[in-house]
């Protein structure tokens, strides 16, 4: 009967993810797809009062998820799933399932639904996923790279008051001593701020 | 030499110290081992990670080896134990309100399991609804111990109650906010329910099943097979850590250690009462419990493979696993003794001679005697 319907109806996805953000790219991704029939629960304990209303096909989850157990569990219980759900369809393709866990996702699937079926759709995630892990990244980068600049900024501002030098000449003297001492600038520049904040206003 | 780098994956709970205790002590870098410790957040990813080959080892409760062995989970490869993390460290934790009843129904001031059973299966038998419980896995210890405690107290855990599964970390505010009744877990998480959410820890593993192992370092069979040395070492760095943390004088350091918020992330105050045995009941009680948390004497590390038929037995008795001579065999497998001994025997350290022994120390005085298995199983059927 799995197989019946794995075969020809439209499939059910539900993607659970706590990351609101995260969750819209995948279910974005899955209708781009042509997958019609998608559900998105934020909260695990969610999953129990609407499991029977979505009846899902194929669920995706985070890893991140602490409630992976809670999940599983569920699962186990017979009355809660009528068809029995396994972990990714065929446990020989550890590839796919290498890179679903490198990019922290994991899928369930119901028994007897064929390979072919989701494996474009655990493509699609995993490469949700990394593309929003980069993003995070990039935006945790550029955030600190904006904090140093303001940092060495500071730490200019100090070295022109106190030295009298000129914007150039006090980046250049960050930048000599960040090497001669084989430090990084951004260290050299707080360490600056420190110092001038523990001697005080007047110095 | 370069050191052998060896990534760990562990949860946030007590009996992690071991690892915990091997790394930031020096005992693992004086084995030749880099040992990088990866906290996870469930055991499922410490499951998947260890089976996929993104952790070499991990902190794994003691039957979830045997079960990926038994190809009961997800992932399913063949897993072994060579090193038992610990003896005891579980606790049974009630909510304010299921205490109440439980004092109603002659509930004691102590730890002691079977009282506090009679008083729990008068409650279950007089309550409007069921009793829901929390433990932190399917094929965990706690699931096991909290259902042998049920069982041999009357109340039939899969009719009688509910029990779900929540992570350790989330079973305090569960309590707190009355999603569950009780729990079975590990320390911290007991104290902190009872310190933060007016729970009454009832008892604790030791009194259910006496000196029984909890947590173990568990790794896919193929890869210890295929580096003998470093599971050689890991067994040594962790057996030293294990007499290091055994010493009073340590106790304060290591609290401060696993209070961290990259370990536990838990108050140090709290912490320490695992490690002292010290322990706050809750509701104006409190308990000295000698051998909660016994991390390396009375051959606490040693991977006794009867202790692995014990669980097993109960994987049968739950209906997760089919009974056959086969499976018990795989079962007993994935204790590794012999590799236990192949580590220890140049320290000069006291091995036991036997893989096997019966064990009596259960609450109920019924003994489990590994040669009659079989017996024992068809005595727990319904």
């Amino acid at each position: 009967m799995g197989n019946m319907k794995g075969m020809s109806a439209v499939l059910s996805i539900l993607v659970i993810d706590e990351n609101h953000i995260r969750a819209s790219i995948i279910e974005a991704g899955l209708r781009e797809a042509g997958h019609q029939r998608v559900s998105v629960v934020h909260d695990v304990k969610a999953v129990a009062q609407r499991i029977g209303e979505i009846a899902p096909d194929v669920i995706i989850i985070d890893l991140e998820n602490p409630n992976r157990d809670t999940l599983e569990h569920f699962f186990s219980l017979s009355k809660a799933v009528q068809r029995p759900i396994a972990m990714f369809v065929d446990r020989s393709d550890g590839t796919m399932i290498d890179k679903a866990v490198q990019a922290g996702v994991s899928a369930y699937v119901v028994d007897g639904m064929k390979k072919e079926r989701i494996k474009p759709i655990m493509d699609m995630a995993i490469a949700r996923f990394n593309a929003f892990a980069r993003l995070e990244r990039e935006l945790e980068q550029a955030k600190g790279e904006l904090e140093d600049r303001k940092i060495i900024e500071k730490a200019k501002g100090i070295l022109m008051k106190t030295r009298g030098l000129s914007e150039p000449e006090a980046y250049q003297l960050l930048r000599t001593s960040a090497m001669n001492r084989n430090q990084r600038l951004i260290d050299i520049a707080q360490s600056l701020i420190t110092a001038s904040e523990l001697l005080g206003p007047n110095q | 030499m370069t050191a052998t780098h060896l990534t760990a994956g562990f949860m946030p709970l007590l009996d992690a110290v071991l690892l915990v205790v091997a790394h930031e002590k020096g005992f693992a870098h004086n084995e030749g081992l880099a040992l990088h410790l990866v906290k996870e957040n469930s055991w499922a990813n410490i499951r998947d990670r260890a089976a996929l080959g993104h952790f070499d080892v991990a902190q794994m409760l003691a039957p979830m080896p045997i079960a990926a062995s038994l190809g009961l989970t997800p992932l399913s490869v063949p897993m072994i134990a060579p090193f038992v993390l610990g003896l005891g460290n579980n606790g049974i934790t009630v909510s304010a309100d299921l205490w109440r009843q439980m004092r109603d129904q002659g509930a004691p001031d102590t730890i002691d399991p079977a009282s506090h059973g009679e008083a729990f299966r008068k409650v279950v038998e007089a309550s409007p609804r069921k009793l829901r419980f929390g433990v932190v896995h399917q094929t965990s210890s706690h699931n096991y111990e909290l259902r042998y405690w049920m069982a041999a107290s009357g109340v039939r855990p899969d009719r009688d109650v509910e029990i779900v599964v929540l992570p350790p970390q989330y079973l305090p505010g569960a309590l707190g906010a009355g999603g569950v009744d009780g729990y079975c877990v590990g320390e911290p998480w007991n104290s902190v329910g009872v310190a933060g959410k007016s729970g009454r820890l009832l008892t604790v593993k030791d009194k259910i099943w006496s000196m029984s192992p909890d947590k173990v370092v568990g790794m896919r069979a193929d890869w210890a097979e295929e580096n003998p040395d470093t599971v050689s070492a890991l067994i040594r760095a962790l057996y030293r850590a294990g007499l290091w943390a055994s010493e009073q004088a340590h106790f304060d350091e290591m609290a401060a250690i696993m209070a961290q918020p990259h370990y536990l992330n838990a108050p140090r105050e709290i912490v320490i009462r695992a490690l002292t045995g010290r322990f706050v009941l809750g509701h104006g009680a409190e308990a000295e419990i000698d051998s909660h948390f016994v991390p390396s004497a009375h051959n606490a590390n040693f991977p006794w493979k009867s202790q692995a038929l014990w669980y097993y037995s109960q994987m049968v008795r739950w209906g997760e696993a089919p009974q056959s001579p086969t499976n018990a065999d795989i079962a007993a497998a994935c204790f590794r003794a012999d590799l236990y001994r192949a580590a220890l025997t140049s320290l000069g350290v006291n091995l036991p001679e036997a893989d096997y022994k019966s064990d009596d120390g259960f609450f109920d005085d019924v003994p489990f005697d590994p040669q009659k298995l079989e017996a024992y199983i068809s005595s727990q059927a319904d």
